[in-house]
Protein backbone atom coordinates (compact mmCIF):
# COMPACT_ATOMS: atom_id res chain seq x y z
CA UNK A 1 0.00 0.00 0.00
CA UNK A 2 1.51 3.55 -0.72
CA UNK A 3 1.45 6.01 1.28
CA UNK A 4 0.34 3.70 4.40
CA UNK A 5 0.08 5.47 7.51
CA UNK A 6 -0.32 2.69 10.31
CA UNK A 7 -2.91 3.52 12.62
CA UNK A 8 -1.51 2.31 16.35
CA UNK A 9 -3.24 2.55 19.71
CA UNK A 10 -1.09 2.74 22.70
CA UNK A 11 -3.04 1.88 25.84
CA UNK A 12 -1.36 4.44 28.15
CA UNK A 13 -0.72 3.62 32.27
CA UNK A 14 -2.39 6.76 33.65
CA UNK A 15 0.68 6.32 36.46
CA UNK A 16 3.73 6.60 34.00
CA UNK A 17 3.36 6.20 30.22
CA UNK A 18 0.30 8.75 30.60
CA UNK A 19 2.01 11.08 32.29
CA UNK A 20 5.61 10.58 30.13
CA UNK A 21 3.16 11.48 27.01
CA UNK A 22 2.65 14.70 28.41
CA UNK A 23 5.47 14.99 29.33
CA UNK A 24 6.88 14.37 26.06
CA UNK A 25 4.43 17.47 24.94
CA UNK A 26 5.53 19.78 27.45
CA UNK A 27 9.12 19.49 26.56
CA UNK A 28 8.44 19.65 22.72
CA UNK A 29 9.04 16.50 22.21
CA UNK A 30 7.62 15.42 18.35
CA UNK A 31 5.96 11.70 18.04
CA UNK A 32 4.04 10.44 15.26
CA UNK A 33 0.89 11.33 15.44
CA UNK A 34 -0.25 7.60 14.12
CA UNK A 35 0.22 6.64 17.78
CA UNK A 36 -3.86 6.93 19.34
CA UNK A 37 -3.51 7.11 23.06
CA UNK A 38 -6.24 5.40 24.92
CA UNK A 39 -5.76 6.09 28.94
CA UNK A 40 -6.07 2.91 31.10
CA UNK A 41 -6.10 2.96 35.01
CA UNK A 42 -3.11 0.63 35.19
CA UNK A 43 -1.55 -1.30 32.31
CA UNK A 44 -3.27 -4.87 34.47
CA UNK A 45 -6.35 -2.84 33.32
CA UNK A 46 -5.98 -4.20 29.89
CA UNK A 47 -8.17 -6.94 28.91
CA UNK A 48 -7.39 -9.53 25.86
CA UNK A 49 -10.55 -8.35 24.28
CA UNK A 50 -9.52 -4.66 23.99
CA UNK A 51 -6.55 -5.38 22.23
CA UNK A 52 -8.45 -8.00 19.88
CA UNK A 53 -10.82 -5.18 19.55
CA UNK A 54 -8.69 -2.96 18.61
CA UNK A 55 -7.16 -5.27 16.05
CA UNK A 56 -10.79 -6.03 14.72
CA UNK A 57 -11.26 -2.15 14.03
CA UNK A 58 -8.60 -1.96 12.24
CA UNK A 59 -5.28 -1.15 13.95
CA UNK A 60 -2.28 -2.03 12.67
CA UNK A 61 -0.18 -2.04 15.89
CA UNK A 62 -0.91 -2.08 19.32
CA UNK A 63 0.81 -1.09 22.43
CA UNK A 64 0.40 -1.40 26.36
CA UNK A 65 2.82 0.71 28.07
CA UNK A 66 3.16 0.49 31.92
CA UNK A 67 5.02 1.38 34.83
CA UNK A 68 8.81 0.06 35.05
CA UNK A 69 9.06 -3.29 36.94
CA UNK A 70 8.97 -2.60 40.46
CA UNK A 71 7.27 0.44 40.28
CA UNK A 72 3.51 -0.20 39.62
CA UNK A 73 1.20 1.85 41.62
CA UNK A 74 -0.43 -1.33 42.18
CA UNK A 75 2.16 -3.55 43.21
CA UNK A 76 1.71 -5.96 40.04
CA UNK A 77 -0.34 -4.88 37.18
CA UNK A 78 2.63 -4.16 34.77
CA UNK A 79 3.90 -7.70 35.34
CA UNK A 80 0.19 -9.49 34.89
CA UNK A 81 -0.29 -7.03 31.41
CA UNK A 82 2.69 -8.69 30.54
CA UNK A 83 1.71 -12.11 30.75
CA UNK A 84 -1.56 -10.99 29.04
CA UNK A 85 0.41 -9.83 26.34
CA UNK A 86 1.88 -13.11 25.62
CA UNK A 87 -1.23 -15.06 25.78
CA UNK A 88 -2.44 -12.14 23.15
CA UNK A 89 0.35 -12.79 20.78
CA UNK A 90 -0.37 -16.09 20.40
CA UNK A 91 -3.95 -16.23 19.63
CA UNK A 92 -3.12 -13.28 17.26
CA UNK A 93 -0.73 -15.82 15.44
CA UNK A 94 -3.81 -18.49 15.73
CA UNK A 95 -6.17 -15.72 14.14
CA UNK A 96 -3.41 -15.07 11.20
CA UNK A 97 -2.03 -11.61 12.64
CA UNK A 98 1.61 -10.81 13.20
CA UNK A 99 2.36 -10.97 16.77
CA UNK A 100 4.74 -9.04 16.27
CA UNK A 101 2.00 -6.14 15.99
CA UNK A 102 1.67 -5.93 19.39
CA UNK A 103 3.82 -5.28 22.47
CA UNK A 104 4.21 -4.56 26.02
CA UNK A 105 6.81 -1.35 27.11
CA UNK A 106 7.72 0.06 30.44
CA UNK A 107 8.37 3.84 30.79
CA UNK A 108 7.92 5.95 33.79
CA UNK A 109 6.47 9.25 34.20
CA UNK A 110 9.81 11.00 33.86
CA UNK A 111 10.64 9.47 30.95
CA UNK A 112 9.07 12.12 27.79
CA UNK A 113 11.73 11.16 26.01
CA UNK A 114 11.31 7.83 26.32
CA UNK A 115 7.97 7.88 25.40
CA UNK A 116 8.73 9.87 22.17
CA UNK A 117 11.69 7.03 21.42
CA UNK A 118 9.58 4.44 21.93
CA UNK A 119 6.40 5.96 19.64
CA UNK A 120 8.56 6.51 16.51
CA UNK A 121 9.90 2.97 17.27
CA UNK A 122 6.89 0.73 17.15
CA UNK A 123 5.76 3.51 14.15
CA UNK A 124 8.53 2.38 12.28
CA UNK A 125 8.21 -0.95 12.81
CA UNK A 126 4.49 -1.06 11.97
CA UNK A 127 5.17 1.10 8.72
CA UNK A 128 7.53 -1.54 7.38
CA UNK A 129 5.24 -4.37 8.65
CA UNK A 130 3.02 -2.87 6.11
CA UNK A 131 -1.05 -2.84 6.69
CA UNK A 132 -2.76 -5.08 8.92
CA UNK A 133 -4.51 -8.16 7.20
CA UNK A 134 -7.53 -7.10 8.95
CA UNK A 135 -7.29 -3.49 7.71
CA UNK A 136 -6.59 -4.71 4.27
CA UNK A 137 -9.87 -7.34 4.20
CA UNK A 138 -11.85 -4.66 5.98
CA UNK A 139 -10.68 -2.16 2.88
CA UNK A 140 -11.96 -4.58 0.46
CA UNK B 1 -16.12 -27.87 38.51
CA UNK B 2 -16.14 -28.39 35.21
CA UNK B 3 -13.33 -27.37 33.62
CA UNK B 4 -12.22 -26.76 29.82
CA UNK B 5 -10.01 -25.45 27.17
CA UNK B 6 -10.66 -23.88 24.23
CA UNK B 7 -9.78 -25.38 20.59
CA UNK B 8 -7.79 -24.94 18.36
CA UNK B 9 -9.08 -21.79 16.11
CA UNK B 10 -8.38 -23.66 12.86
CA UNK B 11 -10.80 -26.47 13.90
CA UNK B 12 -13.59 -23.83 15.22
CA UNK B 13 -13.27 -22.20 11.31
CA UNK B 14 -13.56 -25.93 9.72
CA UNK B 15 -17.07 -26.17 11.86
CA UNK B 16 -18.36 -22.98 10.38
CA UNK B 17 -17.38 -22.40 7.20
CA UNK B 18 -20.27 -23.42 5.33
CA UNK B 19 -22.73 -21.09 7.58
CA UNK B 20 -22.88 -17.23 7.59
CA UNK B 21 -24.53 -16.68 10.62
CA UNK B 22 -23.51 -17.92 13.78
CA UNK B 23 -25.13 -18.04 17.52
CA UNK B 24 -21.95 -17.97 20.12
CA UNK B 25 -23.22 -19.41 23.18
CA UNK B 26 -21.32 -18.88 26.78
CA UNK B 27 -22.20 -20.17 29.83
CA UNK B 28 -21.85 -18.30 33.54
CA UNK B 29 -21.19 -21.20 35.33
CA UNK B 30 -18.16 -23.94 35.43
CA UNK B 31 -16.67 -22.58 31.78
CA UNK B 32 -16.38 -18.56 33.20
CA UNK B 33 -14.67 -19.82 36.52
CA UNK B 34 -11.81 -21.72 34.47
CA UNK B 35 -12.22 -18.87 31.98
CA UNK B 36 -13.10 -21.32 28.82
CA UNK B 37 -16.32 -19.90 27.72
CA UNK B 38 -17.78 -17.30 29.47
CA UNK B 39 -18.96 -13.71 28.46
CA UNK B 40 -15.26 -12.34 28.28
CA UNK B 41 -14.27 -15.47 26.29
CA UNK B 42 -17.37 -15.53 23.88
CA UNK B 43 -16.15 -11.43 23.26
CA UNK B 44 -12.84 -13.00 22.18
CA UNK B 45 -13.82 -15.54 20.22
CA UNK B 46 -16.16 -13.64 18.46
CA UNK B 47 -13.41 -11.35 17.41
CA UNK B 48 -11.05 -13.81 16.83
CA UNK B 49 -13.39 -15.66 14.33
CA UNK B 50 -14.70 -13.14 12.94
CA UNK B 51 -11.16 -11.87 11.69
CA UNK B 52 -9.68 -14.98 10.90
CA UNK B 53 -12.80 -15.30 8.61
CA UNK B 54 -12.57 -11.95 7.15
CA UNK B 55 -8.64 -12.54 6.35
CA UNK B 56 -10.53 -15.33 4.19
CA UNK B 57 -13.13 -13.05 2.35
CA UNK B 58 -15.38 -14.54 4.34
CA UNK B 59 -17.69 -11.95 6.04
CA UNK B 60 -19.62 -13.79 8.84
CA UNK B 61 -22.31 -12.60 11.48
CA UNK B 62 -21.69 -13.62 14.90
CA UNK B 63 -24.16 -12.88 17.55
CA UNK B 64 -23.00 -13.22 21.25
CA UNK B 65 -25.07 -14.83 23.81
CA UNK B 66 -24.30 -16.17 27.37
CA UNK B 67 -27.06 -18.37 29.30
CA UNK B 68 -26.86 -18.55 33.38
CA UNK B 69 -26.76 -22.40 32.74
CA UNK B 70 -26.44 -23.96 29.43
CA UNK B 71 -27.05 -27.73 30.73
CA UNK B 72 -30.42 -25.92 32.61
CA UNK B 73 -33.36 -26.45 29.65
CA UNK B 74 -35.29 -23.34 31.26
CA UNK B 75 -32.37 -21.11 30.53
CA UNK B 76 -32.20 -22.63 27.57
CA UNK B 77 -35.36 -21.40 26.55
CA UNK B 78 -34.04 -17.91 26.88
CA UNK B 79 -32.58 -18.71 23.29
CA UNK B 80 -35.90 -19.03 21.54
CA UNK B 81 -36.58 -15.56 19.88
CA UNK B 82 -32.94 -15.56 18.58
CA UNK B 83 -32.37 -19.20 17.58
CA UNK B 84 -34.31 -18.98 14.08
CA UNK B 85 -31.54 -15.76 13.08
CA UNK B 86 -28.55 -18.67 13.36
CA UNK B 87 -27.33 -21.00 10.78
CA UNK B 88 -25.29 -22.48 13.18
CA UNK B 89 -24.72 -22.97 17.64
CA UNK B 90 -21.30 -22.56 18.39
CA UNK B 91 -21.53 -23.52 22.44
CA UNK B 92 -18.68 -22.73 24.80
CA UNK B 93 -20.37 -24.48 27.18
CA UNK B 94 -19.01 -28.13 28.20
CA UNK B 95 -20.25 -31.05 26.87
CA UNK B 96 -23.83 -30.99 28.58
CA UNK B 97 -24.19 -27.68 27.56
CA UNK B 98 -23.81 -28.18 23.65
CA UNK B 99 -26.00 -31.87 24.23
CA UNK B 100 -28.81 -29.50 25.76
CA UNK B 101 -28.48 -27.02 22.23
CA UNK B 102 -28.65 -29.87 20.13
CA UNK B 103 -31.36 -31.70 22.00
CA UNK B 104 -33.65 -28.56 21.99
CA UNK B 105 -32.66 -27.18 18.69
CA UNK B 106 -33.24 -30.43 16.87
CA UNK B 107 -32.87 -28.47 13.28
CA UNK B 108 -29.61 -26.54 13.94
CA UNK B 109 -26.13 -27.70 13.77
CA UNK B 110 -24.38 -27.12 17.10
CA UNK B 111 -20.86 -27.03 17.70
CA UNK B 112 -18.59 -27.49 20.48
CA UNK B 113 -15.99 -24.73 21.24
CA UNK B 114 -13.91 -26.32 23.99
CA UNK B 115 -12.74 -29.50 25.00
CA UNK B 116 -14.05 -30.45 28.22
CA UNK B 117 -11.41 -31.79 30.16
CA UNK B 118 -12.09 -32.88 34.08
CA UNK B 119 -13.69 -32.19 37.13
CA UNK B 120 -11.23 -30.15 38.81
CA UNK B 121 -10.24 -27.32 41.91
CA UNK B 122 -8.37 -24.39 41.79
CA UNK B 123 -5.11 -24.78 42.95
CA UNK B 124 -3.90 -20.92 42.64
CA UNK B 125 -5.31 -18.20 39.88
CA UNK B 126 -5.03 -19.79 36.79
CA UNK B 127 -3.97 -23.61 37.25
CA UNK B 128 -6.70 -26.26 38.13
CA UNK B 129 -6.26 -29.74 38.39
CA UNK B 130 -8.32 -32.80 38.56
CA UNK B 131 -9.60 -33.24 41.81
CA UNK B 132 -12.97 -35.99 41.34
CA UNK B 133 -13.77 -38.34 38.71
CA UNK B 134 -17.34 -39.13 39.67
CA UNK B 135 -16.84 -42.48 40.61
CA UNK B 136 -20.65 -42.53 42.34
CA UNK B 137 -19.41 -44.10 45.86
CA UNK B 138 -17.02 -41.74 47.30
CA UNK B 139 -13.56 -42.83 49.57
CA UNK B 140 -12.40 -39.88 50.86
CA UNK B 141 -13.98 -40.31 53.91
CA UNK B 142 -11.11 -43.33 54.43
CA UNK B 143 -8.59 -41.33 52.55
CA UNK B 144 -8.01 -38.42 53.93
CA UNK B 145 -10.06 -36.53 52.05
CA UNK B 146 -7.66 -37.23 49.19
CA UNK B 147 -8.76 -38.63 46.20
CA UNK B 148 -7.32 -42.44 44.72
CA UNK B 149 -9.28 -42.36 41.80
CA UNK B 150 -8.89 -39.04 40.33
CA UNK B 151 -5.20 -38.35 41.72
CA UNK B 152 -3.59 -42.01 41.47
CA UNK B 153 -2.59 -42.46 37.78
CA UNK B 154 -2.99 -46.70 38.30
CA UNK B 155 -6.46 -45.55 40.98
CA UNK B 156 -5.07 -48.18 43.72
CA UNK B 157 -7.37 -48.34 46.18
CA UNK B 158 -4.50 -49.97 48.44
CA UNK B 159 -1.37 -47.90 47.76
CA UNK B 160 0.71 -46.75 47.24
CA UNK B 161 2.63 -48.85 44.20
CA UNK B 162 6.52 -49.64 43.30
CA UNK B 163 6.48 -46.35 41.49
CA UNK B 164 6.33 -44.03 43.97
CA UNK B 165 9.55 -41.67 44.98
CA UNK B 166 10.13 -39.09 47.16
CA UNK B 167 6.55 -38.10 47.21
CA UNK B 168 5.93 -38.29 43.45
CA UNK B 169 4.40 -40.36 41.11
CA UNK B 170 6.60 -42.29 38.44
CA UNK B 171 4.49 -40.47 35.62
CA UNK B 172 5.54 -37.33 36.30
CA UNK B 173 7.92 -35.59 38.70
CA UNK B 174 5.47 -32.92 39.06
CA UNK B 175 2.84 -35.25 39.87
CA UNK B 176 2.32 -35.74 43.96
CA UNK B 177 1.73 -39.69 44.90
CA UNK B 178 -1.78 -39.57 46.61
CA UNK B 179 -0.78 -42.38 48.28
CA UNK B 180 2.09 -40.82 49.97
CA UNK B 181 -0.30 -37.43 50.35
CA UNK B 182 -3.21 -39.92 52.07
CA UNK B 183 -0.53 -41.51 54.49
CA UNK B 184 0.87 -37.91 55.40
CA UNK B 185 -2.75 -36.41 56.20
CA UNK B 186 -3.58 -39.85 58.13
CA UNK B 187 -0.48 -39.44 59.89
CA UNK B 188 -0.88 -35.94 60.99
CA UNK B 189 -4.80 -36.45 61.47
CA UNK B 190 -3.65 -39.70 64.35
CA UNK B 191 -6.31 -41.93 61.69
CA UNK B 192 -3.03 -44.55 60.29
CA UNK B 193 -5.44 -47.47 61.74
CA UNK B 194 -7.53 -46.61 58.45
CA UNK B 195 -4.42 -47.28 56.56
CA UNK B 196 -4.49 -50.55 57.56
CA UNK B 197 -8.10 -51.56 55.84
CA UNK B 198 -7.81 -53.41 53.19
CA UNK B 199 -10.05 -51.94 50.72
CA UNK B 200 -11.67 -54.38 48.23
CA UNK B 201 -11.62 -53.84 44.16
CA UNK B 202 -13.85 -51.26 43.31
CA UNK B 203 -17.27 -51.83 42.05
CA UNK B 204 -17.46 -49.49 39.02
CA UNK B 205 -20.83 -50.38 38.43
CA UNK B 206 -21.05 -46.67 40.00
CA UNK B 207 -18.81 -45.13 38.18
CA UNK B 208 -20.53 -45.30 34.47
CA UNK B 209 -19.46 -49.51 34.10
CA UNK B 210 -23.06 -50.08 33.59
CA UNK B 211 -23.93 -47.51 31.07
CA UNK B 212 -24.91 -43.32 31.50
CA UNK B 213 -26.11 -42.71 34.91
CA UNK B 214 -29.17 -40.63 35.74
CA UNK B 215 -30.07 -39.85 39.40
CA UNK B 216 -33.86 -39.00 39.82
CA UNK B 217 -35.46 -37.64 42.70
CA UNK B 218 -39.08 -38.77 43.46
CA UNK B 219 -39.43 -35.54 45.77
CA UNK B 220 -38.40 -33.24 43.06
CA UNK B 221 -38.73 -34.69 39.31
CA UNK B 222 -42.08 -33.96 37.63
Amino acid sequence: MENFEPVIVAFCCHYCAYTAADMAGSQRLPYPPNVKIVQIPCSGKIDALHIVTAFEKGADGVYVAGCLEGDCHFKNGNTRAARRIEFVKKYLEEIGIESERLEMVNVSAGMGHRFAQVATEITDKIRKLGPSPIRTALAQ
Amino acid sequence: MITAERKPLEELIEYIKPFKRILLLGCNECVTVCAAGGRKEVGLLASGLQMAMLKTGNNIEIRQHTLERQCDPEYVEELVPMIDSADAVMSMACGCGVQQIAMRFKDKPVFPAVNTTFMGASERQGVWAERCQGCGNCLLGITGGICPIARCAKQLMNGPCGGSTGGRCEISEDVDCAWQLIWDRLKALGLQDRYLDIVPAKDWRTGGGSGPRKIIREDLAE
